[in-house]
Formats: structure tokens, sequence, C-alpha cells
């Protein structure tokens, strides 16, 4: 049954081939994905005619190669300006939220506790349309009082960057409060002693203790923004991001520059996982 | 007659690691048998592969004459009460305890039975539908031998049961798990690496070490007759010195310059040697001038106040070597101050040497 | 309290509230009040239930709202009967060497934008999709199969996505789970059968509930995989509130909907945490 207890031959086999069959299942798209990137073919499938780079590089009247396609790299750079934005704002705001919760105490505090993590059971779907509805109520009454037209009150850039900010931000204040919750308070308490403000202790000694949790909450809401879907879906304007123009190209047929990009998208998103992963395992 | 638990030179390695090196011992029927070892020394592998949960590399492993090499743990008729207790948490203590009873196919009224028996032995009556968590650290004990107990198996194995309580329960529970074992008349091994628990518990004691047995015997014998210098420094306290064996073979010399005449526990020491000297084996204020006595003067340093345990440390002659002392129980030396010299002699059996 | 600490407090205070009001409360309060105000004949908004009437009205839409809920119970339900195998073997049968090597394996995929996995099984799946050429290859099919755009495939499809949200939460409750629970109850005469169930699940059950509330609600909400493998019939209730929003242009409907969905999935989550006596901050974190 476990290490300890004697095993029966079948129910190791049973078990090792069951592993086998579930990561198949789990990495079959993905090989697949990446694959077929460099078949030399008009369409993400097989038989293979053998490797090419044309979707990466080509610049024909056929083949566009991802790096020649200015649609999909503007949407590549739309989507990293998206998340290094929120990255920012939600890092800040997440911190912030941690020290609130981990450190003051204040009326209703558990009920604001709560409050900050309904992001996460919210669908992302529902914060897209209750954004887009306020934001749309907003700017109509600040046009019709003011007559002011306020950008970021309409489908925009800035709005995909508030919607997902107001639930990334749930994620980082998650992760820094694990991280705060473990901190030795007298460490602030003997700065506090020994005359630093409240504020040069957080800089001096609060927020170095935090850095690989920063590190690691910054990465992860830089990557959930640079894939979200189903909040940006409803507050997009002109400017498109990659999740959304991948999904119009995918929807609407589809060629192996999709498997170029998603090649690309593994490959980066692998070494940032890897580098994560190193700054989680120095943090223990 | 067979022997409740027969072992025959058990090994088990861990690659190159021998965490048990080669034992031999059988346990009566209805005794309580210890395991004394420091940690690492491969007493809980041993338990575990009594118990089932580890394989041996080599040996046998007998159960009133039964083989038990190749018999998955629950098949023994062996139970087991872990070191963190395992009670589990989501059954209170009447499910707690029935768990291996339902295994069994008892019928309803029978579990229910023996579910009350077994509590009112170990004096739980009526907590059938307490919550686990809401034990104290004895009573939890208590439910978790109980839940084994209550399977009657041939033996009861338990891993430091009393590791995780403060000082005052472990004393009462020492003398409770005595009792229990008396009551029930089940043959206990207990592991443990706390002398006293084995000391005031066991009828027999095994002490181990680097995954030998270095001695079986009686608690009293033990104490009063170790048979390596391991046992000696190991079970309860002692006075070493460093010293080299004289030609006689019948005294030593010591770092310290001192003469002993000794004891030899081991014949084949040929010139550097251990002496051991219990605390209690030094008398103060004696009469010179006897055969078998050696004798210096102590210089008294600290009291180490403990009640009826009370002890001295103490300079030997004019050396630097400090020994301890037990002062006998009767106020006759309560006079005694720091820095005051005092005659002491210590009889020659009570000077062992080991290797 | 003193001057000082007074307004570091405010300085953290502050932002957050204001995340929290204007971000989540407000838009919830509009999506709701929006929800309940209707055009009437002569083209004013008036306050009305007419667009929840519309819902109970209307049979495609609570059958699609019904049908989303039970996909949804199912979709966890078999994420955990998938992901408890890897969870236990990874964390109490394979030798402690390969567990990290595969705890890593197990995560890799899923920071891979959602997308690209479902394409992956797009190309994988359909009618010119590689596992037909195989299929064809192999002689196995005469001729090619649409294996897309069916509900089987969609439900798989959602399986895959969520399966993280439950691998992750069961691996650290059966890491939690010390191995002589197991042991004692072998000890003590237990078959697998019963220490599974009886020991376990048990056990493991805050890992399970807080793993199934994040599947759950993810699939509710998921519109991704719905969308691109599901199939004519496969419509979900996300993909209606989508619609009413950018193809109808019903944004008062389209907020009912959308009330109706979230009033569903809290509903849902606090049955959950009700059954299971826990609540929402420690399932979560």
């Amino acid at each position: 049954m476990i290490r300890s207890l004697p095993k029966s031959k079948g129910y190791d086999i049973s078990f090792i081939i069951y592993m086998v069959l579930f990561y198949t299942f789990l990495f079959a798209p993905l090989v697949v994905t990446c694959v077929l990137a460099f078949n030399d073919s008009e369409f993400p499938t097989l038989p293979w005619n053998g490797f090419s780079l044309d979707w990466f590089f080509s610049n024909t009247n056929d083949r566009v190669g991802i790096f020649n396609d200015s649609s999909n790299l503007t949407s590549i750079w739309i989507s990293i300006k998206t998340a290094f934005f929120v990255s920012i704002f939600s890092l800040t705001l997440g911190t912030m939220g941690a020290f609130l919760f981990e450190q003051e105490n204040f009326k209703f505090k558990q009920g604001f506790y709560f409050l900050a993590l309904t992001p996460l059971v919210i669908p992302g779907v529902i914060l897209g349309i209750s954004l887009l509805l306020s934001t749309n109520t907003a700017g109509t009454y600040m046009e019709n009082t003011f007559g002011i037209d306020v950008e970021f009150f309409r489908p925009s850039f800035w709005l995909v960057v508030i919607g997902q900010f107001a639930f990334i931000s749930t994620f980082v204040l998650l992760v820094v409060s694990a991280r705060l919750k473990k901190f030795d308070k007298s460490l602030e308490e003997a700065a506090l002693n020994l005359g630093a403000t409240r504020f040069e202790v957080i800089r001096l000694i609060t927020l170095p203790y935090l850095k690989p949790a920063l590190i690691g909450a910054g990465a992860v809401a830089f990557l959930m923004s640079f894939e979200n879907f189903n909040t940006t879906l409803f507050l997009i304007g002109s400017d498109t991001t990659l999740p959304i123009n991948l999904y119009l190209q995918v929807r609407d047929g589809s060629t192996p520059i999709i498997n170029a990009i998603s090649f690309l998208l593994i490959v980066s998103t692998s070494l940032m996982a890897i580098i994560n992963l190193i700054f989680t395992k120095k943090e223990q | 007659m067979n022997h409740s638990l027969e072992i025959k030179e058990l090994k088990k390695s861990f690659q190159d690691f021998k965490a048990v090196d080669g034992v031999d011992f059988y346990v009566e029927e209805g005794k309580f048998f210890s395991i004394l070892g420091p940690s690492g020394c491969g007493k809980t592998t041993l338990l575990r592969m009594i118990a089932g949960f580890l394989e041996p590399t080599s040996g046998s492993i007998k159960i009133r004459g039964d083989e038990m090499i190749g018999i998955s743990p629950n098949k023994r008729p062996v139970n087991l009460v872990f070191q963190n207790l395992a009670l589990f948490p989501m059954m209170d203590v009447g499910e707690n305890i029935a768990f291996g009873l339902k295994r069994q196919n008892c019928s309803k009224s029978e579990i229910e039975e023996k579910v009350k028996n077994i509590l009112e032995k170990v004096h739980l009556g009526g907590y059938e539908r307490k919550n686990v968590s809401d034990l104290s650290g004895g009573q939890k004990q208590r439910v978790a031998i109980a839940r084994s107990l209550v399977l009657e198996p041939s033996i009861l194995l338990l891993d430091e049961p009393l590791g995780a309580l403060d000082l005052k329960l472990r004393e009462q529970m020492k003398i409770e798990l005595k009792k229990l074992q008396h009551e029930f008349g089940t043959t206990f091994i207990y592991i443990t690496h706390d002398q006293s628990e084995a000391l005031v518990m066991s009828d027999k004691v095994a002490v181990m070490n680097n995954g030998k047995f270095e001695q079986i015997d009686t608690p009293e014998n033990l104490y009063a007759n170790p048979k390596t210098s391991f046992v000696a420094s190991f079970v309860g306290e002692t006075n070493i010195f460093e010293a080299r064996l004289n030609e006689d073979r019948k005294s030593v010399l010591t770092k310290e310059g001192m003469n002993f005449k000794v004891f030899l526990v081991d014949e084949k020491i040929q010139t550097f040697c251990k002496l051991f000297i219990r605390p209690e084996a030094v008398v103060l204020l004696v009469d010179d001038g006897m055969e078998d006595m050696n004798y210096f003067d102590l210089t008294i340093k600290t009291i180490l106040f403990d009640g009826s345990n009370t002890k001295v440390l103490a300079n030997v002659d004019k050396s630097d070597h400090e020994i301890m002392v037990s002062l006998p129980q009767n106020r006759r030396f309560a006079h005694i101050k720091e820095g005051e010299v005092v005659r002491a002699g210590v009889h020659v059996s009570d000077c062992k040497c080991y290797e | 309290m003193n001057k000082h600490t007074k307004f570091g407090f405010y300085i953290f205070f502050i932002p957050v509230f204001l995340w929290l009001f204007l971000l989540i409360v407000l838009p919830h309060i509009e999506l709701l009040f929006m929800s309940l105000k209707y055009e009437n004949d002569m083209g004013e908004m008036v306050w009305s239930l007419q667009n929840y009437k519309e819902f109970f009205s209307e049979e495609i839409y609570w059958l699609t709202f019904l049908r989303v809920a039970l996909y949804a119970i199912l979709v966890t339900f078999l994420t955990f009967v998938v992901t408890f195998p890897i969870a236990f073997y990874i964390t109490k049968v394979v030798s402690p060497k390969y567990k990290g090597f595969l705890i890593i394996l197990l995560l890799m995929p899923f920071w891979v934008s959602e997308l690209v996995r479902v394409y992956g099984w797009m190309i994988l799946l359909r009618e010119s999709g590689v596992i037909n050429y195989f299929l064809v290859s192999l002689h196995i099919l005469d001729k090619p199969i649409e294996m897309l755009y069916n509900d089987v495939s969609m439900i798989m499809g959602l399986v895959y996505t969520s399966m993280l949200f439950m691998v992750v939460p069961l691996i650290s409750s059966l890491d939690g789970m010390d191995d002589s629970y197991i042991e004692a109850a072998h000890d003590l005469g237990a078959s697998k059968f019963i220490i599974f169930f009886k020991i376990v699940i048990p056990y493991t059950a805050p890992g399970i509930v807080s793993g199934s509330i994040v599947v759950f609600m993810l699939t509710l909400g998921n519109y991704l995989t719905p969308n691109l493998m599901g199939g004519k019939n496969s419509l979900w209730f996300t993909e209606q509130i989508y619609n009413q929003f950018i193809a109808s242009f019903n944004w008062n409907q389209g907020a009912a909907f959308g009330f109706l969905l979230l009033l569903l999935s809290s509903l849902i989550i606090w049955i959950g945490l009700k059954l299971t006596k826990q609540n929402l901050a420690k399932a979560l974190s």
C-alpha cells in the first residue's frame, strides 16, 4: 500500500502503468504542438514532411513566420506590457495587503480578509462583465456631467490592466502573507527598539526577508496576466493581447504559426518556471 | 516450550549501513522486555521488522514458534503502539478502539462489550464518544494501548510512546504501563532511549548500540554488573577515569596519578583501560585501613541539591578530576560545605575496569 | 496606538480598501443593479425582474445553466478520480528520490497558457489531427473520424485543464498525513479498501474540498475549453453571457446571467464548505 507495507506485484505494476499513461496524457498535447512547429507543412498535422524553420523565420506569400508576423508580434508586445504593469501594481498592493492583514489589527478585519479572498472564487468572466458595466456607467456619467472622456473607463489597454490587477493582487497577497507569517516579529521589534521608524524597518528588515516571496509572486503575477483570457475578453479595446489574438486565429482555422508561438511560449514559461523554482528552493 | 518471541541472527542493511547487525534474543511469555539504546542505534528498525513494516536482510523472527518472515504486518499476532500514537483523528475513542474488531467482523454487540471492558481496564470507562483531540496526553496513550490490546495480540510492541509526554506525566505513565502489562499478561516489547523507563518497567532489558545488543539482563544486573563499558556508561550515572593497568593486573594508575585497586570486568585488557565508579559507591567519612578499599580525599566543589537524589561534585585528591558522589538520604552529611575536604573510600568490587 | 503607527496603518489600509471597494464590491453591485433594469415598451429603463423571468421562461437558458452546473460537478469528480492515484503514488508509494522530479514534471504543463494546451488537444483530436493520422496509417480506421467538438472531448479538456488545482492540494494534504496512520490501520487488520475509505479519504478531506472548490469554480467559469473543444450542443453558460454582451448587446440580460452564475458558484462553494465544516480562508490557503 505504502512504502513500508508489503505490496503485491500487481499493485506495483498497475500503479506504474497508470503513471505512464497519466504523464503521456499530460504531455501529449504539448509535445505534439512543439514538434509540429517544425514540420515543413501548411497545416499543423502529420505526415511529417521534414524539418523546417519556416514558421519562425520565413517571409513569403504562403508562409509568414512568427518573427515576421507583425500582428502576432504586436500582441506579444502588448501582453508583455500588460503583464509588466499588472505585476508591478499587484505586487505593490498585494504586499500592502499582506502587511495589513498580517501585522495590523482593525475592526472588521475578518470581513475585509474574506472580501480580499473573493476574487479567487469569482469566475473571471463575471469579474470582466462587472468591471465593464461599472466603468461604462462611470464613463457615461463623467462624459454627461463633466464632458470628459476618461480613456480607461472604456475597453482599452488600461482597463485590461485594471481588470487583471483586481484579481491577481489576491494571489500576490496570499503568497506574501504566507512568507510574512513565518517572519520573526522580534527582528522588527529589535530594529524599532534601536531607533528605526516603521518604514525604515519595512525597508531594511522586512522587505529583504520577503524578497524570495516577492520574486515568486511577481513571476506568478506576470504569468497569470500574460495568459489571462476570461477577464480580458470583456475589457479589451483595440490593443489585442496574445491569448485573445491566438484564440481568434485558433477559432478561425489555424496554421503552424500558432505552433511556433506555442513553442516559444512553452520554452519561455518552462524557463520561468525553473527560475521560480530555484528561487523557492533558495527560500527553503 | 515456545518462547513468545525468538529472534535469530537478524540483520538489516540500508545500502552500506548496517542498521541491525546480527541480533539474537528471546522473550518469555508475559514478560515486559525493553530495548534500550541511543537514537540511531537500530532499535526502531528492529521493532519495525518485528511488526512487519520492514523486511529483514537476513535472519529469523519467530512468534510462539511460527516463522514471521514474509508475513505481512496485519497477519502477524503483534500490534504496534506508534511513537505518535496514530490515533485516527476523524474517529472518536470508541471508533478508534473498535476499528480493529470491525476488521475481524465481530458482531456489533460483541464489539460494544469489548470496547466497554477494555476502556474500563485502562481507567477510561465511559469515554467511548469522546473526541480524540479532547483527551490529555496520558489518556491518548491509554487509548492507543487499548486499541491494540483489544485485539489480544501475542505481543504488544511499543515505540517510545512516552516520548511526547512531559516529565511528570511520564513518571506516572511508567508505573501505569507496568501495571497494565501485569493485568493483561501480554508480552510487551518496549523500545526507548530513556534508561529510567527501561529500568523501572522491564523484566528484562536489552542494551543496544550500533546495531548490536551489548547486554541482555535484568535491570538490577544491568545496573550492578554491566558487561561492557557502553552499558556501564549508558545505564545509570557513573564516574569515568582514564587509566593504565599495573603489572599485577589488580590495580590501575589513573591519568591523574592515583592508584586504584580494581575489578577487571574485561580480562583482555592490555594496558589502557577505563575505570568506572558509580556515584553511590563512594562512601564518605570512612576509616582508613580496610584491605579491599581504595581511599582518597575529596574536595567538595558544589552541592547539587535534589531532594532524595542530592549529589556533590568533588575533586579527587589534589587533581582537577571531578567526580559525582551521592549523599546518603539520612541527614548525616547536611553539614558538608563547599570547599571542605572529606576522606572517602570505595570498595574494589565497585571499581570496574573496561577496555 | 500612537500617531505614528496610525499613519502607517492608513498607508496600508487605504489602497487595499480602494481596491476592494472600487474593483470588487462596486462592480458587483453594479452587476446586480444592471440585471434588475429592463427597457420597457416606452424605451425607458425601469426596475424590473424581467431579465430573470426571461431566464426561466426560455428553456435554452435555464437548461444550459443546469447542464453546465451538472457538468462542472462531473468534471470536478473526474478530476479527483484521475489525480488522486497520482498524488497518492507520488507522496506515499514512489521512492522519495523521484518525488521532487515527478512533482516538477506534473506542474510544468500548467505553467503554459490554457489556450496552448487546448490547441494541443485540438490538433491531436480533430478529423485531420495527429491521432486520426496514426489510426488510419495503422489501418485501425478506414477513414478519419471527428473526435473533437463533442461533450466527451470537452469534458476531457476541462479535466485536463483543471488537474493542477486538484493535485496540488491533494499532494500537500497527503504529505501532511503521517504514514503511521496507514500502518496502524493495516496493523489493526484493515484491508486496502477500508484504509482508503476510512482513513485516507477522511484525513485528506480538507485538501479534497479546497481542490474541488477551485476546480468547480474554474470549470463553471471556463470559456475557452467549451468554446474550442465542445460541439454545437455543448453551449457553456459563459458563452451565453458573452453572446448577450457582445453579440446581442443586451447588457441587462447578460448582467442577470452573470449574477445567476455568481450565485450558483457561491452557493455550491458554500454548501461544500458547510458539509465539511471548513471556512473559505482556510480552504483557499
